[in-house]
């Protein structure tokens, strides 16, 4: 099925493409150097995931224990959602260029704006999960002598695990995404496939937007293995 | 003018002035030839006018993309809550669209429609499936089972049921996954210009206004009010189209 499957006339653009991924294309602006190859694909895969997930990590380290805070209190609930709808509405390019015109190139500016897209969803959701936990299991908790963090770390986390997971999620979604025009921000992931044309020749494009989306299947993928494991095992059999 | 914006300028030597800034060696230059410079009014007030075209092209992908995302969720939500072993499988095939890079998405669709509007749009729409699906199942899935019991005391039709109690109770939920699905469509569309589809994109991807913070702002803002206006225009749709929870809030 393989042989005839390429060369239907609708996957004949393609051909191009995984030749590219696969084996180092001559290229016209180079000055000789090839371009392509799996070698170099791995190598901007490799940039796209550290930037992203350090940009992830960061939108968690700073949304994670306000979403706790705010919603173990019960307060800002106007300003938790409004962040969450505010951040759906930011332009990822307009972001990106933005950070380079006024701050400049490189990663920290990079995670920095990769950070801000990451960190609307986990707060947001984060918020929403600790409110929906029953009050009744937090009243239980403070009953058997729980201190306040260990009610929020035993009791309300554990709990809200599931709507924080897709706060996690639509965070990762987003910033994979915008990783991928990284490259205006001077940090060469897949993306450079993607926007470079003249050096890479439309296989290239093609090429980088193939990679680009396994790249990002692998990280859903991923995260939902994730948010299996750490859904504890009653609520698991609760969702059934 | 001085501007508050003008005000929060980064680095800049210099005081701001008319559109200008003034340099210490005496010389003028053009407010547009400081890249650290945030705004200048003067070049936004002079080229205005360019933002027309974009802005209306950005606002026709959004509606066309959501509407065809839209009917096709819409249809994908009947036919699960219909054949109830299609529901993961829809989920899941959604899901994958979602999470796939607009931009990867643009160029894969390369080979086969090449670039242009059609293929910003058809990227477009499919990000929108999941939100939309998503929001129309778990809204007719929080339809109390008392008022589809009533209905079917009343004597309705499984058929009756879902378009005369199921939908209109799941009409706040579906209008929410509009609104979310819509929203973040007005943001991506400015990836479109990577189609060669138009749209704000095409204010910031170009040479001359990647380093130029006024013309990003601009297009940016632009963006973000057009989000806005869709979120109100959905808030004030939702509210005519539950009468009922209108009547429950005067009542209370």
């Amino acid at each position: 099925m393989s042989a005839a499957l390429f060369t239907h006339p609708l996957f004949a653009g393609f051909t191009g493409a995984f030749e590219f991924i696969f084996s180092k294309q001559d290229s016209s602006v180079t000055g000789g150097k090839k371009v392509g190859g799996i070698e170099q694909v791995l190598e901007l895969a490799w940039t796209q995931v550290e930037v992203s997930v350090l940009a992830l990590a960061v939108a968690l380290l700073i949304a994670l224990p306000l979403g706790l805070y705010f919603g173990h209190k019960g307060a800002g609930e106007l300003l938790a959602v409004g962040l969450g709808n505010a951040g759906r509405a930011v332009p990822e390019l307009a972001l990106i260029a933005f950070v380079a015109a006024m701050i400049g190139v490189g990663i920290v500016p990079l995670t920095g704006a990769l950070a801000v897209l990451g960190i609307p969803p986990i707060l947001t959701n984060t918020f929403v999960g600790v409110r929906q936990v029953d009050r009744a299991a937090v009243d239980a908790a403070r009953g058997i002598g729980m201190t306040e963090l260990e009610t929020m770390r035993k009791v309300e986390l554990p709990l809200a695990v599931p709507s924080i997971m897709t706060g996690v999620r639509g965070a990762t979604v987003n910033i994979v995404a915008t990783a991928t025009i990284a490259p205006l921000v001077g940090v060469v992931t897949l993306g450079d496939f993607i926007l470079g044309e003249n050096v890479y020749g439309v296989d290239g494009v093609v090429a980088g937007a193939i990679c680009t989306a396994i790249l990002a299947l692998l990280f859903e993928f991923a995260l939902a293995g994730l948010q299996r494991r750490l859904t504890s095992k009653g609520l698991r059999l609760q969702a059934r | 003018m001085t501007s508050l914006l003008a005000g929060l300028q980064l680095g800049v030597v210099g005081e701001v002035g008319e559109g200008f800034v003034k340099e210490r060696s005496g010389e003028t230059l053009p407010c547009q030839a400081h890249p650290s410079h945030l705004f200048c009014w003067n070049w936004a007030a002079e080229n205005l006018h360019r933002y027309g075209t974009p802005t209306l092209q950005q606002f026709e992908l959004v509606i066309i993309s959501v509407l065809v995302g839209f009917v096709i969720a819409f249809a994908l939500a009947l036919v699960a809550h219909r054949y109830h072993l299609l529901q993961w499988p829809l989920l899941a095939g959604t899901g994958v669209l979602f999470a796939i890079p607009s931009v990867a998405f643009f160029l894969l669709l390369l080979p086969m429609t090449g670039r242009g509007r059609e293929t910003a749009i058809i990227a477009l729409s499919a990000y929108t499936l999941q939100i939309i699906y998503r929001n129309v199942m778990s809204g007719l899935a929080n339809v109390p089972e008392s008022a589809k019991d009533a209905a079917r005391g009343m004597g309705l039709t499984d058929r009756q049921i879902l378009w005369k109690v199921e939908l209109p109770l799941a009409v706040p939920e579906i209008i929410g996954g509009l609104r979310i699905a819509t929203v973040s469509t007005v943001a991506i569309a400015t990836l479109a210009v990577f189609a060669h589809a138009g749209g704000l994109g095409t204010q910031i991807y170009s040479e001359a206004n990647l380093t130029f913070p006024t013309a990003i702002i601009l297009a940016g803002g632009i963006a973000i009010l057009m989000a806005l206006a869709f979120d109100t225009a959905f808030l004030f749709v939702q509210r005519l189209a539950t009468p009922w929870r209108r009547a429950a809030e005067t009542a209370a």
